[in-house]
C-alpha cells in the first residue's frame, strides 16, 4: 500500500452542512481533498449501519454534519442523529474501534470556514491515529 | 438504471483548471452501465442541454450523472432537461465537482482523483435509481390570514380581489391592529385612520372575506393545498346581527370608566361592555366577561343596565364559545409585534412617574379620539407640558435587551416632534436623545432634515438615568458630539421602546410548526430571496411578526405574501416531491417507532386483517411527508425507504468512496 492518506466519508445534510461545504468552495477556502461527501436531505437520515459499513470497508474517518441545534430543516433530525452517534461511538469502543473516527458536527449554511476547519482538523487527527485497522479487507 | 450517460462540465475553467475533465470522461466510459460519456464547456447552457437530450434520444440513456456544480444550484435545471428530453427526471444524479472539489483544493492531481471518485459514486447510485412519479394533491382555493392589522388587511384584500375566499382571523374585537392606534404616519403625515379605515371597511364588505374577529387559531393540521384549521370564536355576549354599534350599552354600564382601556394604553378607562374604538370594524359592542358584574357575580344591581339600554335587544349572556373548522390551501401569518415594556429598564423611570410615557401612549394622547381628545397634557396633573424629551433606542440596539434596531423609532420620534409642535405651539421645548438617526426610507431623510432645521435640541448619547422629582424630571446626558455633559430639566419624557416579538410568539410558532430566529421573530425561509416564505410549505409571513418594519415595508411584504399564496391557490393541483419515505407493508412489524419520530405526524398505524389475524403496519401520508428520512434510519425492520436516498443507493456510494474492488463497477 502506498503512503497512508486518510479517507473520510462525510454525510452532509442538504440544508446546512452541505450548503456550508459549498460555501467553503465558493469562498475558495482550501481544505484537504481527503473528504468526499454524500448528500442526504437531513442528518437524521444517517443510519448507523452506513457508518459501520463504511468503517468495515476501510474508511478512516466518518464525518456526519447537520444543522445547528434548533435549525434543522426538519426540526429535530440533528438531535436524533447526535444521540445515535453518541451511542454508536460507545459501541465502537466495545468493538475495539477508535470512536474518534466518527465525528458529528453542527455546520450552518454560512459556516464555510468551519467546514474547512473541521475537515482539516479531522484529517490531521486521523493521520496521527493511523489507518483504519480494517482497511484492506475489501481492497 | 441500466443505460447511464455521464456528462462532465468544464464550467468555463472553473472546473477544468483544477480537474482533468477529459481523463474523467475517458475513465467513466469503462464503468459498468455507462453507455455515454461527454464533456462540455457549460453543461447548464442551452447547448449543454441539447447534448443531454441528444443522448437520451440517440443512445436511449435512462439515467444521467451530471458532474458539475452543486446540486443545490442546478439539480432542478438538469431534472428539467431530462424531463424535456423524455427521460424520468428522478434518475438524474449530480456529482458536485466544483464547490466541493475544484474550488476547494489546490492540487490538480488530487482534485482530479477526488472528482473521479465523486463521479464514480454518483454512477453507482444512478445504477440503483428508479424512475419516480410526482404525486398530485388537489388545492382548496381558500386562504387563511391570521392577524387583522395592516399586514393582514392588505393580504386579505389582495387575495380576495384575486377571487379567493379568505378567512381573516383577528384576536381583538376589531381589526386595525397597531396602525389603528396611531394618529398620523411618517413621512407623509397622513392621518392613520383616514388611510386605514377605508381598507377596514373594504374588508368588512368584501364578498370574498369572512371576517372572524375576537377569534384565535387553535390548531392546524394538513399541509400545503389542504390545511384544516380550528378557530376558537370567543363569545362577545352581544348578538352582532342585532347590535347597531350605537354605544348606549357602553354609557349605561355600571362599570363605566372603571376598567383600564387597552386601546388607549391604559390612559383612560372603559366600561365592561365596550366598542374597541370609534372606527372599529365590525362596529359592534363586546362584553368583557372578566369585568362584567353580571358575569362575575351573577348579579348586576337590579338587573344589567346594558340590557335595559339596548333597544335592539342584542345583549345575550347565554352566548357560548364556538369552534369553527376551516379548510384552506394556504395561510398568511401577520400577527404583528409588541413593544418592550420599559418598566423592565428601571433607569428610565417608566414605572416611577406617570409623566414618563411611550411613543404609543403619546400617539393616543395626540389622537383626537384618544383619552384627552387630542390635547397633549401631563398625565400626572393635566397641565400643558412646557418641555418634552424623547429618548430613543430604549432597549433597542442594546446587547442586554434587544440587539436589533426597531426600524420605526427614529422616524416615529421625528414625526411626533412635528405633532407636538402642532399641539403645544412653537414655544414647547423638545429634546431628542438619540443613538444614530436612521432615516433610510423613501422621503425619510428629507423629513429628518426638516425636523432638524426646526428648533429642536438633539443630543447624541444614551442617558444614564432619568431622575424623577416632584416639580420636574432631570436627565443627565453626555452628548458625544460636543463631548459635554448636560442636565436636562423636562416635564415629560417619551420613551421609544424596542419592537419585540408578540409575547405568545413561541407558543404560536409551535402550534403552527414555524421556526423562529434567535431574536424570537418568525423565521423566513431565506432572508433575502424568500422573505415571505417559511419552512412550512404553504404558510407565508408578513409584517412585523417576521421582524420590525414600518408600514410601507409591511404593506409591501403583505402583498408579496398574498401573491405567493395566490400562486398556490390558483392551481387546481399541486405536484408533490416524490423523494419521500415509503413503507413496505410486508416488512413492517408494526412497532410504531417511526410514528413517534416523524416531525410532521405523517405516519399512521393502519390495521389490516390478514389470514384472520389483525396486523398493524405503518402508512405514510405522501403529502405530509417532507422527506427528511428520520423514520428510514430508525426502522428496525428496514421496512421504510426514502425514494432517491434508498439504503442500497447510499451504501453503493459508500462502497465506491471506500475503494472496494467490486464497488467501482468496472466492466
Ligand atoms: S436538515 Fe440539517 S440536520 Fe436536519
Amino acid at each position: 500500500m502506498s503512503e497512508y492518506d486518510p479517507n473520510i466519508i462525510a454525510f452532509l445534510c442538504n440544508w446546512c452542512a452541505y450548503a456550508g461545504a459549498d460555501l467553503a468552495g465558493t469562498s475558495r477556502l482550501k481544505y484537504p481533498s481527503n473528504v468526499k461527501s454524500i448528500r442526504i436531505m437531513c442528518s437524521g437520515r444517517v443510519d448507523p449501519v452506513f457508518i459501520l459499513e463504511a468503517l468495515r470497508e476501510g474508511a478512516d474517518g466518518i464525518l456526519v454534519a447537520g444543522c445547528h441545534p434548533g435549525d434543522c430543516h426538519y426540526q429535530s433530525g440533528n438531535y436524533k442523529t447526535s444521540r445515535k452517534i453518541r451511542l454508536l461511538r460507545r459501541l465502537l469502543r466495545e468493538l475495539n474501534m477508535d470512536p474518534e473516527r466518527v465525528r458529528f458536527e453542527h455546520i450552518s449554511a454560512s459556516e464555510g470556514q468551519k467546514f474547512a476547519d473541521v475537515v482539516t482538523d479531522f484529517v490531521n487527527e486521523l493521520k496521527v491515529m493511523g489507518p483504519n485497522p480494517l482497511k484492506g479487507e475489501c481492497q | 438504471m441500466e443505460r447511464i450517460g455521464v456528462f462532465v462540465c468544464h464550467c468555463g475553467i472553473n472546473i477544468s483548471s483544477m480537474v482533468d475533465v477529459e481523463s474523467i470522461v475517458e475513465r467513466v466510459r469503462e464503468l459498468d452501465g455507462v453507455v455515454e460519456a461527454k464533456s462540455y464547456k457549460y453543461m447548464c447552457s442551452d447547448r449543454g442541454a441539447q447534448i443531454i437530450k441528444k443522448s437520451i434520444e440517440e443512445k436511449g440513456i435512462d439515467g444521467a450523472v451530471i458532474a458539475c456544480c452543486s446540486p443545490r444550484m442546478h439539480e432542478p435545471t438538469f431534472r428539467g432537461v431530462a424531463e424535456d428530453g423524455g427521460m424520468n427526471p428522478f434518475t438524474v444524479e449530480i456529482a458536485n465537482i466544483r464547490e466541493q472539489c475544484s474550488w476547494a483544493h489546490d492540487s490538480r492531481e488530487r482534485s482530479t482523483e477526488k472528482a473521479m471518485k465523486l463521479v464514480m459514486s454518483s454512477v453507482a447510485k444512478a445504477r440503483l435509481l428508479e424512475p419516480l412519479e410526482r404525486g398530485r394533491t388537489p388545492v382548496i382555493p381558500n386562504a387563511l390570514v391570521i392577524g387583522g392589522g395592516i399586514a393582514g388587511i392588505q393580504a386579505s384584500l389582495d387575495l380576495a380581489n384575486e377571487g379567493f375566499r379568505v378567512y381573516l382571523v383577528e384576536k381583538d374585537p376589531s381589526i386595525g391592529g397597531r396602525m389603528a392606534q396611531l394618529d398620523k404616519t411618517f413621512p407623509t403625515l397622513d392621518c392613520s385612520s383616514c388611510i386605514l379605515t377605508p381598507k377596514m371597511m373594504e374588508v368588512y364588505h368584501h364578498p370574498n372575506i369572512d371576517l372572524m374577529t375576537y377569534s384565535e387559531v387553535l390548531s392546524i393540521e394538513g399541509s400545503i393545498g389542504d390545511y384544516r384549521v380550528k378557530v376558537r370564536r370567543k363569545p362577545r355576549y352581544v348578538d352582532v346581527d342585532r347590535c347597531t354599534g350605537c354605544g348606549d350599552c357602553v354609557t349605561a354600564c355600571r362599570m363605566r370608566d372603571r376598567i383600564p382601556d387597552e386601546f388607549n394604553m391604559g390612559l383612560s378607562n372603559r366600561s365592561a361592555i365596550y366598542i374597541q374604538f370609534p372606527q372599529a370594524i365590525p362596529l359592534k359592542a363586546v362584553m368583557d366577561s372578566e369585568t362584567c358584574l353580571f358575569h362575575r357575580f351573577g348579579k348586576c344591581g337590579d338587573g344589567p343596565l346594558c340590557v335595559e339600554a339596548c333597544e335592539a335587544e342584542a345583549i345575550d349572556f347565554e352566548q357560548k364559545e364556538e369552534v369553527a373548522e376551516l379548510n384552506v390551501g394556504a395561510i398568511v401569518v401577520a400577527t404583528g409585534y409588541d413593544l418592550l415594556d420599559p418598566a423592565s429598564l428601571h433607569e428610565y423611570g417608566y414605572s416611577r412617574s406617570k409623566n414618563v410615557i411611550t411613543t404609543l401612549e403619546l400617539e393616543r394622547l395626540i389622537s383626537s379620539s384618544g383619552p384627552t381628545k387630542g390635547e397633549v397634557r401631563l398625565p400626572s396633573s393635566g397641565e400643558r407640558p412646557r418641555s418634552v424629551t424623547m429618548i430613543m433606542c430604549v432597549g433597542s440596539r442594546d446587547e442586554t435587551q434587544c440587539s436589533w434596531c426597531c426600524r420605526i423609532g427614529c422616524m416615529t420620534a421625528l414625526k411626533q416632534v412635528i405633532l407636538l409642535r402642532e399641539n403645544l405651539g412653537e414655544e414647547v421645548e423638545i429634546n431628542i436623545l438619540y443613538t444614530d438617526i436612521r432615516s433610510f426610507g423613501k422621503g425619510y431623510e428629507e423629513f429628518y432634515r426638516n425636523v432638524r432645521a426646526e428648533n429642536t435640541n438633539f443630543f447624541r448619547g444614551r442617558p444614564s438615568e432619568v431622575r424623577i422629582r416632584n416639580e420636574d424630571i432631570r436627565i443627565d446626558i453626555f452628548d458625544t458630539i460636543t463631548n459635554k455633559l448636560f442636565e436636562i430639566r423636562t416635564d415629560m419624557v417619551v420613551l421609544v421602546p424596542a419592537v419585540v416579538p408578540r409575547a405568545d410568539s413561541g407558543e404560536f410558532a409551535r402550534m403552527m410548526n414555524l421556526s423562529r430566529s434567535g431574536d424570537g421573530f418568525l423565521l423566513e425561509a431565506h432572508l433575502k430571496l424568500k422573505p415571505m416564505d417559511t419552512f412550512v410549505n404553504g404558510i407565508f409571513i408578513a409584517g412585523c411578526c417576521q421582524g420590525p418594519k414600518d408600514i410601507t415595508d409591511t404593506v409591501a411584504q403583505a402583498s408579496g405574501a398574498a401573491s405567493r399564496a395566490a400562486g398556490i391557490l390558483s392551481k387546481k393541483e399541486l405536484e408533490n416531491d416524490p423523494l419521500i419515505a415509503v413503507v413496505d407493508a410486508d416488512l413492517c412489524s408494526g412497532c410504531r417507532i417511526c410514528i413517534s419520530l416523524c416531525p410532521y405526524s405523517a405516519i399512521e398505524p393502519v390495521v389490516e386483517t390478514m389470514a384472520g389475524e389483525e396486523v398493524v403496519h405503518a402508512e405514510i401520508n405522501e403529502v405530509l411527508c417532507q422527506g427528511c428520512g428520520a423514520c428510514v434510519a430508525a426502522c428496525p425492520s428496514g421496512a421504510i425507504n426514502q425514494m432517491g436516498f434508498k439504503d442500497n443507493q447510499i451504501l453503493a456510494m459508500i462502497g465506491v468512496l471506500n475503494d472496494c474492488s467490486d464497488a467501482g463497477g468496472l466492466k
